[in-house]
């Protein structure tokens, strides 16, 4: 995992030392705009390339999937004539096997489906509220930074599955938009922290006393000037977001405080096979399988996109 | 740092008690306790006022909250919806779950730790390449496939392996073999076989949890260290002439233990949230299975007190931390 440190920032590990790299830089290295460099760096990290392409076909897989594929996820299988008790493994014309008449692959997309879209919202969601709040705080300081920190303590004190979970029990109807949300609701404080830390550094430097100089509005320099220089940790906070809101969600359906029927989720269609985990394993191996390759790739992607954008870490990153 | 010590109780009495407000919104949001009870035909209008009134529920949620939280100050959580005390239930649980996460903390601490420092000391050597990926592989694993393929694909077919099937050598299920110490079975009283019936039991969650957090120890651990071994004080030490040995333990490490100690009493928290799942994996009758039929059965005051309980867990834990910090870089004590 570890990658050999960039050529140009082997040898100083000091500070001092290390403000002299840009001047050499002038004249041995062409220039490249911070985007390019980014994107050359991401695409050396090879754990992370690989793992991006198995997410995006994962992703086909769970979105296209189901189009494509000849049995549906409610689809009841009749036991062929004269087959023997193998039917229900693992074959070509059932990659998954087969778990209570009931196609395994087919259940599979659908759930992983339902879980990235899941994990999608909550991402969203509580990427921005946690940039909202850590840009605020961050920015204004003061009596404003102490109250929504304050309130970001308190958040961190509730377990936040339980908190979800309690929620959850009273919704209704479809629950899957809902538990997104609680998600969300209870799971922006690290952002908000991270975001926070930027802009209390961000805020001190040169180009935001000069945009304030010219007179720029409070909003203005958050959004036009602070904001885009804290892209970098806003990306990888929320692509490390996505793997742990799959996770969350996984761990609530697993414990029956999550999605209900008619929704789905990798959790739910394991929480119903774990009974059975060691005589019909299909229904539960497959998804928890499916459930390490989403956590992996996207760690992995995570740590190429921290790699990435922030290439001093290399040299004490974990 | 007495009065940082003071200062920082007094801090989190005002943050337990608004952790307080939220799980009371929490729980009056989890739905009716007697809904089953109103659904049902044919129940006279009168019993569902006198359930309403033995619980509580006809009064206004301030008054309610107020009410409970002067009980709790007190150390009275109330009653159950099966009318039985709560914090009997609560702490019987809590003292399952602590065993477990207890024991599981210092193990992965001690090996998270151990192994961080020696990948950061021998950077880029074949060990540090070997630990840091299995470290971020673990990581990144979800804590139900860890647990579930310890019990059924190594725990199951292991004790199978050895010839005991029937009467495992590593226990899956349950925290203690029931009715195994009774009047019948004497010799099943003592320190020893009780000792040896949980370290039985214990086994496989205790691993789970370690796998799945010495991990982060390890990666931090290292990330910490090597600052640490790059800083200047540190370069000074080695030109002073110390031995390596005294370098690396005395100027490096004890540095790199205020970050470390921060990261443990802080991961506490998310301990907890994780040893729901392997309680629930391994069967254990323990705070997740308490949070678990609480919020199932709808059972305000046991509910209540689960909150409570991990709110106050949390912030101890968290002033551990902060006491730790300021124990280790003085620095700190100042501001």
């Amino acid at each position: 995992m570890q990658l050999p440190p960039d050529d140009d920032e082997s040898s100083p590990p000091s500070g001092a030392a290390a403000s002299l790299v840009p001047a050499e830089r002038e004249f041995t290295v062409e220039q490249r705009s911070q985007w390019k460099t980014t994107v050359h760096r991401f695409t050396r990290h090879r754990p992370a390339m690989v793992s991006s392409v198995v997410f995006v076909l994962l992703m086909l897989f769970a979105f296209v999937g189901p189009s494509f594929w000849k049995y549906r996820f409610d689809q009841v299988l009749k036991k062929p004539a004269g087959a023997n008790a193998d039917w229900i493994r693992p074959s070509w014309e059932h990659p998954f096997g087969i778990s209570k008449g009931y196609d395994v692959f087919a259940q599979v997309m659908r759930g992983t489906q339902y879980s990235i879209r899941i994990a999608l919202v909550v991402t969203v969601v509580s990427v921005g509220l946690g940039v909202f709040v850590g840009a605020i705080a961050g920015y204004f300081r003061g009596f404003t930074d102490a109250v929504l920190m304050r309130f970001t303590d308190l958040m961190l004190v509730i377990p936040y599955l339980a908190a979800v979970a309690a929620l959850q029990r009273n919704v209704k109807g479809s629950t899957w938009l809902w538990l997104a949300l609680f998600l969300a609701f209870f799971g922006w404080m690290g952002i908000a922290r991270v975001i926070r830390g930027e802009f209390l550094s961000l805020r001190e430097k040169e180009f935001v006393e000069a945009a304030r100089s010219v007179g720029a509005s409070a909003p203005r320099i958050i959004f036009r000037h602070i904001l885009p220089n804290t892209l970098g940790p806003i990306i990888v906070n929320a692509t490390l977001a996505v793997g742990g809101a799959v996770l969350a969600e996984a761990a609530l359906s697993f414990l029956g405080l999550g999605v209900k029927p008619p929704d789905t989720s990798l959790g739910k269609i394991i929480e119903v096979g774990k009974s059975k985990a060691t005589t019909y394993p299909n229904e539960f191996w497959w998804p928890v399988l499916m459930l390490c390759l989403i956590s992996l790739t996207i760690n992995f992607i995570g740590d190429g996109l921290r790699d990435a954008f922030d290439p001093k870490q290399n040299r004490v990153r974990a | 740092m007495l009065f940082f010590v003071i200062r920082r109780v007094l801090v989190s009495i005002p943050l337990l008690l608004l952790a307080s407000i939220v799980a009371f919104i929490l729980v009056v949001n989890t739905g009716d306790p007697i809904e089953d009870l109103r659904t049902k035909p044919n129940v006279p209008k009168a019993t569902i006022a006198l359930r309403e009134h033995q619980l509580g529920l006809d009064k206004p949620v301030v008054e309610r909250y107020v009410t409970w939280l002067g009980k709790a100050v007190h150390g009275d959580f109330g009653k159950t919806i099966k009318n039985k005390p709560v914090w009997a239930e609560v702490s019987r649980s809590m003292g399952v779950t602590l065993r477990l996460v207890l024991f599981a903390s210092i193990v992965s601490i001690l090996v998270g730790v151990l192994i961080g420092v020696i990948s950061a000391v021998k950077q880029y050597s074949w060990f540090d390449h070997g630990a840091t990926t299995g470290a971020f592989l673990l990581y990144s694993l979800p804590v139900l496939a860890v647990g579930s393929f310890l019990k059924y694909v190594l725990a199951i077919r292991f004790n199978r392996w050895i010839g005991r099937g029937d009467n495992p050598l590593i226990k899956t299920i349950g925290e203690s073999t029931p009715n195994f110490c009774t009047k019948s079975k004497p010799y099943n009283c003592g320190f020893i076989p009780s000792v040896t019936d949980f370290l039985s039991h214990a086994f496989l969650p205790m691993l789970t949890l370690v796998l799945i957090s010495f991990a982060g120890y390890a990666r931090f651990s290292r990330a910490a260290m090597l600052e640490t071994l790059n800083a200047d004080y540190v370069r000074t030490a080695r030109a002073k002439g110390l031995s390596e040995r005294r370098v690396i333990v005395k100027h490096a490490f004890r540095n790199a233990l205020t970050t470390i100690a921060t990261i443990v009493s802080l991961d506490f928290g998310a301990l907890i949230g994780g040893a729901i799942l392997t309680e629930t994996i391994f069967e254990w009758h323990g705070m997740g299975r308490v949070l678990v039929e609480s919020i199932n059965k709808i059972d305000p005051n046991l509910l209540l007190c689960w909150f409570f309980v991990t709110a106050v867990a949390v912030i101890v834990f968290n002033l551990v931390a902060d006491f730790a910090y300021a124990f280790l870089d003085p620095r700190i004590r100042l501001d």
